[in-house]
């Protein structure tokens, strides 16, 4: 537990010494690479914003309208039995589909209910053991002519359960 | 399926909205969520061009290719129809190792390039084979070691210790590539008896 926390505090200060560090000792030219690394950085920012502007105009429109009140009063039986606060739905059905706008449902949620929060905590765990399973699945398979996926996208979707529930165990062992 | 999802949302929301009296609250909620995104992403933006420059720096000094020979031996146990030596064993290697670096850009490629080398063993061009249903769970299960982009976004919401989720999510990435991969050789198990059962 210790270690881990240490692990926290340490993982960026550490990597913003030692990337650079290793680099230069494998020869790398170090300011030049991050430069053309940063440029893709930005890319992608602005590849994000039409994900975000849809995703979170949606999801406030859902929220203001009282319509999540609603989805929370009637879903809140079993996703309070799994131990799942309901606000984190959105994001749990999202996920598997489009990384950008997981993305985007979790900025929503860090916004909406702050990024220290327990669900902020859960939302930012959650997108680190889960993945854009359905979106792999068809770009990998895609790629090569295959359509017959088999047993594939269940045991992938079955991981992602597996990841939003370990997420909430690692939550609670965390924050609880 | 996003369609179906996006649609719902907005049609639902302003739908309710007619019935709770909550009409003005949607149209300042949807102006505001606009203005949000953008101010989210310029927040973000910044810590993007950060995180992608160091990560550029490691995927140049040759990181990945380090990471790949420390998984080796796990990736050629958990893929047992794909002869060591085989090129699919390399691009497998270098898609996971990118993916748990958080390279998505450098992973896709590697993918690709693993799945065209699976297809080379695949005896129906049509059906996916064993080891491309185990390379595709353990490609979205996998471990992630440092999620750059939460923490930047956690960052960019105000966080007062936005990398506080790290050991977290190391923890729950960890448990659910173990859960993935034991539910892909357990269905790898069943078929194999079910065949078995079948020629007897």
């Amino acid at each position: 537990m210790m270690w881990l926390d240490t692990i926290s505090l340490w993982a960026i200060p550490a990597m913003l010494a030692l990337i650079p560090l290793w680099g230069a000792i494998r020869k790398v030219k170090v300011y030049d690479t991050f430069i053309e690394g940063a440029e893709d950085g930005l890319q992608v920012a602005v590849q994000i914003i039409p994900f975000m502007v849809g995703m979170m105009v949606a999801l406030a429109i859902f929220r203001a309208s009282g319509a999540m009140d609603l989805l929370a009063r009637m879903i809140d039986p079993i996703t309070s039995r799994l131990g799942f606060p309901t606000q984190i739905l959105p994001l749990m059905i999202i996920r598997p589909l489009s990384g950008a706008g997981a993305l985007a449902v979790t900025a929503d949620l860090l916004k909406s209910q702050h990024p220290d929060s327990y669900i902020g905590r859960l939302a930012s765990i959650m997108q680190g053991s889960t993945d854009t399973t359905f979106y792999v699945l068809t770009v990998y398979f895609g790629s090569v002519g295959i359509r017959k996926t088999r047993y594939a996208a269940g045991v992938g979707l079955l991981a992602d359960v597996a990841g939003f529930l370990a997420a909430l165990y690692a939550c609670n062992w965390f924050f609880g | 399926m996003l369609n179906v999802i996006w649609l719902a949302l907005m049609v639902f929301g302003v739908g309710v909205a007619a019935f709770t009296g909550k009409a003005g609250a949607v149209t300042d909620a949807a102006f505001a969520a606009g203005k949000l995104a953008i101010e989210t992403i310029i927040q973000l933006a910044g810590m993007m061009a950060l995180w992608m420059g160091l990560m550029k720096i490691a995927e140049k000094s040759g990181m990945m290719e380090g990471l790949a020979v420390v998984l080796r031996p796990f990736v050629r146990w958990i893929f047992p129809t794909v002869p060591g030596n085989h090129p699919a064993i390399g691009a497998i290697l270098m898609n996971i190792s990118a993916n748990m670096l958080g390279l998505g850009s450098a992973a896709t490629p590697m993918g690709l390039k693993a799945m065209q080398e699976l297809q080379e063993l695949n005896p129906d061009k049509e059906t996916a084979s064993e080891a491309m249903c185990t390379f595709l769970t353990l490609n979205t299960s996998s471990i992630t070691l440092i999620p750059g982009t939460i923490i930047a976004l956690r960052a960019a919401s105000g966080s007062v210790s936005p990398s506080e989720i790290v050991g977290a999510t190391l923890v729950a990435s960890f448990i659910a590539g173990i859960i993935g991969i034991t539910l892909d050789w357990l269905v790898r198990r069943y078929n194999r008896m079910r065949g078995e059962a079948k020629r007897r």
